[in-house]
Formats: structure tokens, sequence, C-alpha cells
């Protein structure tokens, strides 16, 4: 299995080594393996490659955490109460289908060149998944749940945190995971234009003034790790903790 | 009152408290650029960015605009389409390409596009290359996975089926591989579309080249030209919305609904 998967790469690895080392290109322009791999090294001995790492994930966090609070909420309201759908679901629905990237130079007019900017895009584009999944969840609960709850006496809050809630909660995983994986796409654009101190997507993009293709490389790995883990290792975790235990989701 | 009248009056009533939700925030947005507590030029009035809205399109520089962003996203999605649907179908009908290619899509899939532009505009330099190539690159993999999906979803009893019928592997493919992936692939060209909508608006920010939806809006940056670009914002968001509901609705309505593919009640 790990032969099989491993001979794609190898294959591809050996191509990119050979066009390297031909000099068909500047080397500084087309780096061999060996070359990224040194780089690599020295960039995390240094810790210069995990402080741009630390900083990236510091801000796709926190965006994400305000993306997440506020979507629910938002979406919540939407699913259970009529007013709330009627008022925001115009909104939404214009602001949803403007490319995220788009309202970056604005947002770096409004807030500034820095962190909050970037932060505050990050949560703007992401929330909007999660507003409309769970917004979807809420509302495809199905009523003979609510109402067999009802009739055995469960309360609104014990009917909010026993069976919408948990009823609602695939949509809500599979919202938070298109949402993140949007925020992380964004996030390494904003990174290059908002001129943030650190940040994979600064040191890509600020590698570029000095031709330092390996460095570029480097970041680029990283940021395929960090875009890998996510996926697997935070939301397939978290789908089989809670839905796919619970016996929502198989 | 019948229930298709309740339904109606249920839908008018809805419309009407959309439409005024949206006059409500669009009075509340006015209101605080006349109050003068944010400058003019950051948050400009309506009328404002509606007068350049209407002049840029008058004179025809939003449309050029437009044009050029479009011209890329097409190429480029051209190009996607061209490599990945081969690529998809093979990847579903023989073992080894999947085999080879499928790690290598995983590995790539994860790294969004935007952190190639940096590369790309070493290796080709600023200008349409760069925005052409990342837009192929962020619209390939959805186009790639979904119609692999596709093919490996199409039921086995119908290959067995047309192969008993005597159907040779030509008329297999095109009457019964490619009608029953085609839901699959629509999907993927859809989101490849979508991708690479984002992708053009960010690759023409960073790899300026004077045309481009994405480069007037950071190039009214530097001149605090706000009212530039909400107005292309809203362009942006019209061919999206346009886009996505007349073109990807109007294919799937002449293929796969028409093919009893999905179910038409989905709307």
């Amino acid at each position: 299995m790990v032969a099989r998967n491993a001979f794609p790469f190898i294959v591809v690895g050996g191509a990119w080594e050979i066009v390297a080392h031909l000099g068909v290109f500047p080397p500084r322009l087309f780096p061999s393996l060996e070359t990224v791999a040194v780089t690599f090294v020295q960039l995390t001995a240094k810790g210069i490659l995990p402080h741009h790492a630390f900083d990236t994930l510091v801000r796709l966090l926190v965006g994400f955490a305000l993306a997440a609070i506020a979507g629910v909420a938002i979406g919540i309201a939407m699913g259970r109460i009529r007013a709330a759908e009627d008022c925001l679901l115009p909104l939404v629905s214009i602001c949803a289908p403007i490319p995220g990237i788009a309202y970056a130079p604005l947002f770096l007019l409004w807030f500034g060149l820095g962190n909050i900017s970037a932060v505050i895009l990050v949560g703007f584009v992401s929330a909007f998944p999660i507003i409309f999944n769970t917004w979807t969840g809420v509302k495809a609960v199905k009523e003979i749940w609510v109402r067999s709850a009802q009739a055995m006496g469960a309360d609104q809050r014990r009917l909010f945190v026993k069976v919408i809630l948990p009823g609602a909660l695939p949509y809500i995983l599979t919202g938070m995971r298109l949402g993140l994986a949007q925020a992380w796409r964004i996030l390494v654009g904003v990174e290059m234009l908002a001129a943030v101190p650190w940040g994979l997507g600064w040191l890509i993009f600020g590698a570029r003034e000095f031709l330092d293709t390996d460095v570029m490389l480097s970041g680029i790995v990283v940021i395929a790790v960090i875009g890998l883990a996510l996926e697997k290792l935070v939301f397939q975790r978290l789908e089989t903790f809670t839905v796919v235990r619970w016996g929502m989701m198989t | 009152m019948t229930a298709a009248a309740v339904l109606s009056s249920e839908r008018a009533h809805r419309i009407l408290r959309g439409g005024l939700s949206l006059i409500a925030v669009a009075a509340i947005y006015e209101g605080v650029a006349r109050s003068g507590l944010f400058p003019n030029v950051l948050l400009p009035t309506l009328p404002v960015v509606a007068t350049t809205l209407a002049g840029a399109i008058a004179d025809g520089t939003m449309l050029l605009h437009a044009f050029y962003t479009l011209e890329r996203v097409l190429i480029g999605c051209g190009f996607a389409v061209a490599v990945g649907l081969p690529l998809g179908i093979l990847m579903g009908r023989y073992r080894p390409v999947e085999n080879f290619v499928l790690p290598l899509a995983s590995a790539l899939m994860p790294i969004p596009s935007l952190a190639w532009v940096p590369v790309f505009i070493l290796w080709f330099g600023l200008g349409n290359t760069v925005t052409i190539l990342i837009v192929f690159y962020a619209s390939l993999f959805p186009m790639l996975l979904n119609t692999w999906s596709g093919v490996r979803a199409v039921n086995p009893l119908w290959l067995r089926a047309a192969g008993a019928m005597g159907a040779d592997e030509q008329a297999l493919f095109w009457k019964v591989i490619v009608p029953g992936a085609s839901p699959f692939i629509i999907t993927g060209m859809r989101q490849a579309f979508l991708r690479s909508w984002i992708a053009v608006v960010g690759a023409e920010m960073l790899a300026a080249s004077d045309w481009g939806l994405g480069w007037v809006i950071f190039d009214a940056k530097e001149f605090l030209n706000a009212d530039v670009m909400l107005a292309s914002l809203v362009v942006i968001g019209a061919i999206g919305f346009a886009f996505e509901r007349l073109v990807f609705g109007s294919i799937e309505r002449a293929t796969v609904l028409r093919w009893g593919m999905v179910r038409a009640a989905k709307s």
C-alpha cells in the first residue's frame, strides 16, 4: 500500500531531479530537490518556518472560531425564527457568491494592513458555508422528532439541546468543514496582500523578491501538510466522535 | 383558499420581507455613510457607487475588465476540463491510472491555488500566463475527482446490461458511462468554475496585469477609491451569480434533468 502510494511521487520527483540537474532552467528558479530539502531543514532548525506556520495557524483558528460562533448562531436563528430567515437570507445570498478574496482590498482599506484585516476577512468568508449548512440542518430536523420530544414533556431548552442541535449537527459539521477549507484557501492569499509580518503566505510572496524558489517550495510543502492535517486529523476525528457515534451518519 | 394560493401568498410575503430587509440595510448603510463618522472616500454613499458603476459601464472600461477576467477563467477552465475529464474517466476505468494519479492529486489538492502565484510569477513572469495557470490549477481537481467518482458510481448492472445487448466499447462509453457519470461531471464543472472564479480574482491582484476585475479592485486601494471597489464587487457578484444560475442551470436542464438522472423536484 505504502509502496504503491509512494511510486507516483518517486516518478514525479525523479523527473523533477532530471530537469533540475540538466540545467535547462536556472537553478535559482528551478532548484533540485536536495536544495529544497536543505533549505527546508535550515529554515525549520532556525525556527523561521515554525514561526511562520504558527502565525498562519493562529490567524486561521481565530478567524474560523469567529466564523463558527457567528455562523452557527445566525444559522440557527434563521432556521428557527421566520422573521430572521426572511431578513437575513437575501443578505447572505447576495454576499456569499462574491469570492472572498475580492473583499480583501476593501477590508484592508477599512481595517488597515495587518492582522486585524486578515482575521476579519477569514472569519467573514468562512462564515457563509457555516450559515447555509446550519440553516439547512436546523430545517432538516424531522418534525416528528420535535413533536415526540414535546409530547414527552421537553421544554424549549431541552428540545434545543437534545433534539435540534444533535439533529442538525451533521450539517453543521459539513458547513464547518467547507468553511475551514475556504478559510484556508483565502488565508494564504490574504497574507500575501495584507503585508503581515509573519505567515506562510507572506513567506512565499516575500521570497519572490530574492528569487528564493527553494524557500517558496519549502513554504508550499508546509502549507500542503497543514491542509492535509486539517482535513484528516481535525474533521474526520470530530465526525467519528460525534455524529458517527450517535448513529447519525455511517 | 387553495393550497397553491396559500403557497403563492406566502411566497409574496417572503419576497416582500426580503426586499424590506434589503432596503433597511441599504438605508442604514446610507445613514452611516452620510453621518460623516467615517471619511467619505472609505465609505462612499450608494448613489456615488451607482454613478461610478454606471459611468464605468457606459465608457466601456468595466466591460473590458470583465471581458479580460472572463477570458482568463474560460481558457483556464477549458484546459482544466480538457485535462480533468479524460483523466478522470481513465482513472475510473483503469486501475493503474487511478493508482498513479490519485496520490498525486490528494497531495496537491490541499495546497491553495494562490500559494502557487509567487512561484508561477518567477517562472512565467507577470501577466496572463500566471493567471490562466492558477485558474487551471484551481479548477483541475474538482473536475478530476468528480469525474472519477462519477465513472465509479455508474451502476455495474447498466454496464453488464449494455454489454449483454451487444454494445461495443465505444457505444458503452458514449451511451452508458458518459450519461451515467454526467451528474457528477456537471457538479465538477460547477465547482471548478466557482473555484476558478475565486482564484482568478486573487491571481489578478497579485500578478498585476492592467486589466481584469481583481486588478481594478486592488488598484483602487492605492487611490482610496472605495466606490470603484464596491462597483467592481457588484460586477463580480453579478457575473458569478449569472454563471451559476443561467449557464449551469441550463446545462443541467438540457442534460441530466432531461435524461432523468436527477429528480427535477430538487428545485
